[in-house]
């Protein structure tokens, strides 16, 4: 488990002003779980997951792993502490002098594993990420993909119990990123890898994380599970994060029409698998017109947004706004209703 | 101006020519045994570097700005106490390979550090974050990483070398730069002077073709 005690980390920056990177962040992370840390550049994040490995010292707190301060470990303990916890960048970091096989047998090197040992196992790691052929090439001939593949291989070399991702499908396309998630959840089920991934994008946590952690200006500021923080969110710079996916813009006229109800549905989980607008249309006898929509899917968990306009008399608006508002999970009238 | 005895000229310039390239050799040989140690010390002793250390990197770095400050001319004199010790005399090119040497090892440091300083710091972070030693950093990934650069600043160095050792002749070093000051400039024989300087060139050129050539191989 990875526990982080009051952690606030500040350092001098080149023009000498103090920056308060981080400020008393405290949350937990389970063994086995996946968490995403999501904030924009210059949140934090970054940071805050480099005291898991002592890539950054904290100046205030503790960060502990496995019930050990890792602040206070140094020289053998330290380096050994360090092979059980693997690591991908954003710009992938592989040694551009090595082999794919190379990079990865590196990481075992350093771990102090036999030739043997080694021999034996880079293959088998090359082949986990699908780049068994590609064992003796330089990483400049490989892909963006590739190279993070390689990174992962190096990463999960010396079985660690936690892998840190940093940032690392931001420099990837959308088809590669999602390759490249579907190998850390892969890897997260076969070996129980904790994976503590950040990001900026919401996209990446809402398709691999179970919880999220939200940081903002240095400061923790909501966690929890993704399929809430995603339907519920509940700090402003959340629900700004998250705007992109809420506000389905419908043209301004629309919204002016205040005869017409202009309803903004939010239902999630088996409601979402309801036909909850075909009874609002049965049963009280208004019109749905339907506008804008989209339906993510959250750990399996479907999330719906639906914009409609309903068309109809005042009751029967009444009445099925009521009933909508106890069936869905969300309902919101866009519109001023007079 | 005096008449040319060209036979007499070309059986100076051979040994010359030897002597020039063995006053090189030692110092390009020195700058390669402990100019590199010493550029990777001051790179790793560096402010936030991987072995931290201010005292050695205070030390070093005000060892290379020395004797990169002082004149070549002023360092030969200034070191003939240190010549006599180390190989016994302070005349002839062996005498003259240990201020050349001296020069060399700062010359060739400070170039190590800069092609090191261009190596990737997220490998070295990755490299870190998988428990490595400042050791390993060093010989697996800084050194590899800035190989190619460091060919190309010793070849740099070595036409450099070429320059100072014409300033040998002080301490009767010898070499063709020599050759081309006693007998091209003293004594006035422009024909000789040019003979010499058009030797040095060739030698300059070839220094840079073979150097172009080694560091675009290891480039990888």
């Amino acid at each position: 488990m990875i526990k982080f005690d009051n952690v606030s980390v500040s350092f001098s920056n080149k023009k000498g002003q103090l920056v308060n990177a981080v400020k008393n962040v405290s949350f937990d992370i389970e063994d086995g779980e996946i968490l995403g840390i999501v904030g924009t550049s210059g949140a934090g994040k970054s940071t805050l997951l480099r005291t898991v490995n002592q890539l950054q010292l904290p100046t205030g707190g503790k960060t502990v792993v496995n019930g050990v301060d890792v602040g206070g470990l140094s020289g053998g303990d330290l380096a050994r502490f360090r092979h059980s916890i693997g690591m991908i960048f954003q710009q992938f970091n592989l040694v551009s002098t090595k082999t794919v096989a190379q990079n990865v047998a590196f990481a075992m090197e350093i771990a102090g594993r036999s030739r043997d040992e080694i021999n034996r196992r880079v293959p088998e790691l090359l082949d986990l990420v699908g780049l068994a052929d590609r064992a003796d090439v330089y990483p400049n001939t490989l892909s963006g993909g590739q190279k993070q593949r390689v990174g992962i291989a190096r990463a999960v070399a010396n079985n660690p119990k936690i892998l840190l991702c940093d940032e690392a499908t931001s420099a990837l396309d959308p088809e590669t990123t999602n390759d490249v998630l579907r190998l850390l959840k892969e890897i997260n089920a076969k070996f129980g890898i904790t994976i503590v991934l950040i990001t900026h994008e919401f996209d990446v946590v809402k398709k691999i994380c179970q919880r999220v952690a939200v940081m903002d200006k240095g400061e923790l500021v909501e966690i929890g599970d993704v399929f809430d923080v995603f339907s519920k969110p509940q700090h402003d710079f959340t629900k700004t994060l998250l705007s992109h996916t809420f506000d389905l813009d419908v043209p301004e006229r629309l919204t002016l029409d205040d005869a017409k109800p202009l309803v903004k549905i939010i239902y999630n989980g088996e409601k979402a698998e309801d036909a909850i607008v075909a009874n609002v249309v049965r049963n009280y006898g208004v019109d749905v017109n339907i506008l804008h929509g989209k339906i993510e899917y959250i750990n399996d968990k479907p999330f719906g947004i639906l914009i409609v306009q309903l068309i109809g008399t005042k009751d029967n608006l009444d009445n099925s706004l009521d009933y909508l508002s106890k069936n869905t999970y969300r309902t919101e009238v866009l519109n001023e209703r007079n | 101006m005096n008449e040319t005895n060209y036979s007499d000229l070309f059986d100076n310039l051979l040994p010359a020519f030897g002597e020039t390239l063995e006053m090189c050799g030692i110092a390009l040989l020195l700058a390669v045994l402990l100019g590199v140690p010493l550029g990777v010390l001051s790179y790793i002793t560096a402010q936030r570097s991987i072995c931290q250390n201010k005292l050695v990197n205070l030390v070093v770095g005000f060892f290379i700005n020395v004797v990169m400050s002082t004149p070549f001319v002023i360092l030969l004199v200034l070191l003939l106490p240190f010549t006599r010790f180390v190989v016994g005399t302070s005349i002839g090119p062996e005498a003259a390979s240990v201020p050349l040497g001296i020069v060399a090892i700062a010359f060739y440091a400070r170039l190590v550090e800069g092609n090191l300083h261009a190596v990737d710091k997220g490998v070295i972070e990755a490299s870190l974050a998988m428990g490595a030693t400042w050791f390993r950093i060093v010989t697996n990934v800084l050194l590899p990483g800035a190989f190619s650069g460091m060919i190309r600043g010793l070849t740099v160095l070595a036409v450099t070398l070429v320059g100072y050792s014409a300033m040998a002749g002080i301490v009767g070093g010898g070499g063709v730069g020599d050759l081309a000051i006693r007998f091209g400039y003293y004594r006035y024989q422009t024909d000789v002077m040019l003979i010499t300087v058009l030797l040095l060139i060739a030698l300059v050129q070839v220094i840079q073709t073979i150097g172009e050539k080694a560091s675009r191989k290891v480039q990888k």
